[in-house]
């Protein structure tokens, strides 16, 4: 038909012109319920004079065009009946298997052994690899639906990949742009989307006994909430997300995405579902790393040890402190001291011993510059917690239902449970399936500065290695960083082509004295200059930070800038300060430029902070700068 | 003004009393462009629309009821009454009846602009507590 239409067209100008010499014929022919003039063009194609010849002719053209039309109608219907055949016994076979894994996977009460045929009515006998009984699977237990999978959508406009704080955002973000947008967020945790930081600090300091059923805590400002960003309701059933009118979003837990065709536009499951998509986030976020000593130490030393991450290893480790006498956390970064003093306030009232080892010389050895990081090191130990600083473990035994940790030092530490805190490894399992670019520097996958790794594509959150414009590559491992890149992915998959700007925080609390909110770049390799707030001109701090053991060297009474060292330090007598480091500013630079900033004890000035990251401008002299938060007031 | 260096003289420590930072700063900062499309803009875009993706709205636009509470306060926005949103009753009723349904979303003696679990940050999420006031 199709070729017929194009032939026409072409010959469209001599259909007209002959459009009554061809009735004519066709008249002439006796051909009246002959096909319409449309292909009689062919024959007009023919010199020959119009008569008796010319009718036989024209009759078999017509033939032969009508021959050649039904032939390529027959040849086009059969491919397609044989693709949906294809299809069609794909389906079949597909969700043979996947009433297998039902099988598998389904608790034991719930299969029962049948010698039944399987599930499609088409199917008339099962293929061998079906030859486990298939049983009638009900509803799994748990709240979220994971009914037979033809009832999930096969296609989404949006699939978000990772169940976390970037994709909660970036669903936010879709959802507020796209009106009446349908969002799909597929996760292999069991829970809705939630927030990490309380699992670390804020559920630890709640006096309600059921904080590990109830999820909730106390806010800074006296409010409660619980740590899933929205209760159930907000949701809408993954079965329900077609058909919603005003769209919404669905999550669907304990699956996780194994396969992603990106010339497909399409991604597989653990349970071979496909579902296609328009747009896509990655929003994986990452693993635990362990260590390889641990790793190595066999069965029994794993069973007593937590990589910390999810709400799963809260409530474990939460049953555990109360029940061992000693914890030992191996990594001394955020997560590490901060479970060290969560732990650690606990212990007062439970005997509980925490141990916190870690190879720097103290807390946030990484981040830190040294006197800050050891006046930190003594601000953990005052919660409680006993401190074995360069630390290096060297083996890890489980004697007497003790675990001995060795460290390479001779040391030997006896402990009953361990918890890692030694970094996150980010999850690019898809990238090979996608073909998608892993950075060899920082891990994850590699974005542009719109957060994009190909078309439709986006990367948000602890799984993207992207460009900051001002501050260069990097991968951030923050909860504010996640909203952020969680959020422009959203609008950048909705039509916005805006890179990373705005520049995401973060902060930790680790005790009463110690609260500090941190922008930008912020490794203690860099150069730093910290400003303190001193009480009077009469307060001495050099004592204090001489106590700390840092072997401070020069030291200069003036208002200019001085860098002249000086001779080597004497120590003064140990004078107790309450103030010392108790607030100040302190900037990290990169070639004379601000690229990270620390706000220690102050708050409410992370705006200021943020817009002398943005500027990227040299500051002759940091006091001057230092000057604008104002640290003296509250 | 005290101020020290670090053992390994990468690390300035200055010590300022109250009266060092009386004086006002003479630290130079770039003027802010109010058109940087780049910046995050705030509750209102450049050319007078809602951004309906601002921090401060909290979920309000993109929940169960995103899409009527998108229109009374749009209707309210443009509404150029003495009475400003007073022709917007029914889309506010109907917001209203929506917010009815999940009651565990917009708790119900709340105000139409506030949030039901978060707290709005009133200018940025930068503000300092926010750590805990998520969207």
């Amino acid at each position: 038909m199709l070729k017929c239409n194009t032939v026409c067209k072409r010959f469209a100008p001599l259909v007209r012109a002959s459009s009554t010499v061809c009735r004519q014929n066709v008249r002439r022919a006796g051909l009246n319920n002959v096909r319409t003039p449309t292909c009689v063009p062919v024959a007009r194609m023919s010199t020959e004079p119009l008569g008796g010849g010319g009718d036989n002719l024209k009759y078999a053209l017509l033939v032969g065009a009508a021959f050649v039309g039904s032939l390529t109608y027959a040849v086009v219907t059969l491919k397609g009946d044989h693709q949906r055949s294809v299809k069609r016994m794909e389906d079949i076979s597909t969700r043979l298997q996947k009433s297998t894994l039902h099988i598998q996977s389904a608790p034991p009460a719930l299969s029962k052994p049948k010698p039944e045929a399987a599930p499609s009515a088409e199917q008339s006998s099962p293929p061998p690899e079906a030859a486990a009984p298939d049983a009638e699977t009900t509803g799994k237990p748990s709240a979220d639906s994971t009914s037979p999978s033809h009832k999930l959508p096969s296609h989404t406009p949006y699939l978000l990949i990772g169940g976390g704080t970037a994709s909660f955002a970036a669903a936010r973000s879709i959802r507020a742009r796209d009106p009446g947008a349908k969002v799909l967020i597929v996760t292999d945790e069991p829970d809705l989307p939630y927030m990490r930081p309380p699992l670390s600090k804020e559920l630890w300091f709640s006096d309600d006994p059921s904080v590990t059923e109830t999820l909730r805590f106390k806010q800074w400002n006296g409010k409660e909430r619980s740590i899933y960003f929205q209760p159930p309701s907000f949701y809408i059933n993954p079965e329900d997300l077609d058909s919603a009118e005003n769209g919404g979003v669905a999550v669907l837990t304990s699956k996780k995405v194994v396969h992603m065709d990106v010339r497909g536009n399409k991604v597989k499951l653990d349970d071979d579902t496909e579902i296609s998509y328009d747009k896509c986030l990655i929003a994986t976020g990452g693993i635990p790393r362990s260590l390889q000593v641990l790793e190595r130490s066999g069965e029994e030393v794993m069973k007593r040890t937590t990589l910390f991450r999810k709400i799963e290893d809260f409530k474990s480790l939460d049953k555990v402190s109360r029940s061992v006498n000693s914890i030992t956390i191996i990594g001394g970064g955020f997560l590490g001291s901060e479970l060290a003093c969560a732990l650690g306030r606990k212990s007062t009232e439970s005997g509980l011993e925490v141990v916190q080892m870690f190879p720097e010389k103290g807390n946030m050895g990484k981040v830190l510059p040294e006197y800050l990081s050891n006046w930190t090191t003594e601000k953990v130990k005052k919660e409680g917690v006993k401190i074995i600083s360069e630390a290096l473990v060297k083996s890890v035994a489980c004697k007497d239902d003790k675990l001995e940790i060795q460290l390479k030092d001779g040391r030997l530490v006896r402990t009953d449970h361990i918890v890692a805190a030694v970094g996150l490894e980010p999850n690019v399992d898809l990238a090979k399936s996608a073909g998608l670019e892993v950075d060899s520097d920082f891990g994850g996958y590699r974005v542009n500065a719109e957060l994009q790794a190909r078309s439709n594509i986006w990367v948000a959150g602890d799984a993207a290695c992207f460009y900051d414009i001002r501050l260069g590559r990097r991968r951030v491992e923050h909860h504010d960083h996640a909203v952020v890149s969680g959020r422009l992915a959203g609008e950048n998959m909705t039509g916005a082509s805006k890179p990373y700007w705005h520049q995401s925080m973060f902060w930790s609390d680790l005790g009463p004295d110690v609260g500090y909110e941190a922008i930008g770049i912020v490794d203690s390799s860099l150069p730093t200059v910290g400003v303190f707030a001193k009480a009077t001109a009469k307060d001495t701090p050099k004592a204090a930070t001489e106590k700390s053991g840092t072997g401070i060297r020069s030291e200069s009474e003036t208002e200019d800038t001085a860098t002249s060292p000086v001779a080597s330090a004497t120590p003064a007598p140990a004078v107790e300060h309450k103030d010392d480091y108790g607030k100040g500013v302190i900037f990290y630079l990169r070639d004379k430029v601000v690229v990270g900033i620390i706000l220690w004890n102050v708050f409410n000035r992370m705006p200021i902070a943020r817009k002398i990251i943005k500027d990227g401008e040299e500051h002759a002299d940091l006091n001057e700068v230092a000057k604008l938060f104002n640290i003296h007031e509250d | 003004m005290l101020l020290f260096l670090s053992a390994s003289g990468k690390d300035r420590i200055i010590f300022v009393t109250k009266e060092d930072h009386e004086a006002p700063s003479n630290a130079e900062l770039i003027a802010d462009d109010p058109n940087d499309p780049y910046e995050d803009p705030g509750l209102i875009l450049p050319n007078g629309d809602i951004n309906w993706n601002c921090p401060c709205l909290g979920g309000m636009a993109s929940g169960p009821c995103g899409s009527q509470f998108k229109e009374a306060f749009s209707c309210f926005h443009y509404s150029k009454e003495e009475i400003k949103g007073s022709e917007c009753i029914d889309q506010f009723r109907s917001m209203q009846k929506c917010m009815q349904k999940f009651p565990d979303l917009y708790p119900q003696e709340e105000d139409k602009e506030s949030t039901s679990q978060t707290e709005p940050s009133p200018v940025s999420d930068s503000a300092d507590k926010t750590k805990s006031s998520f969207y």
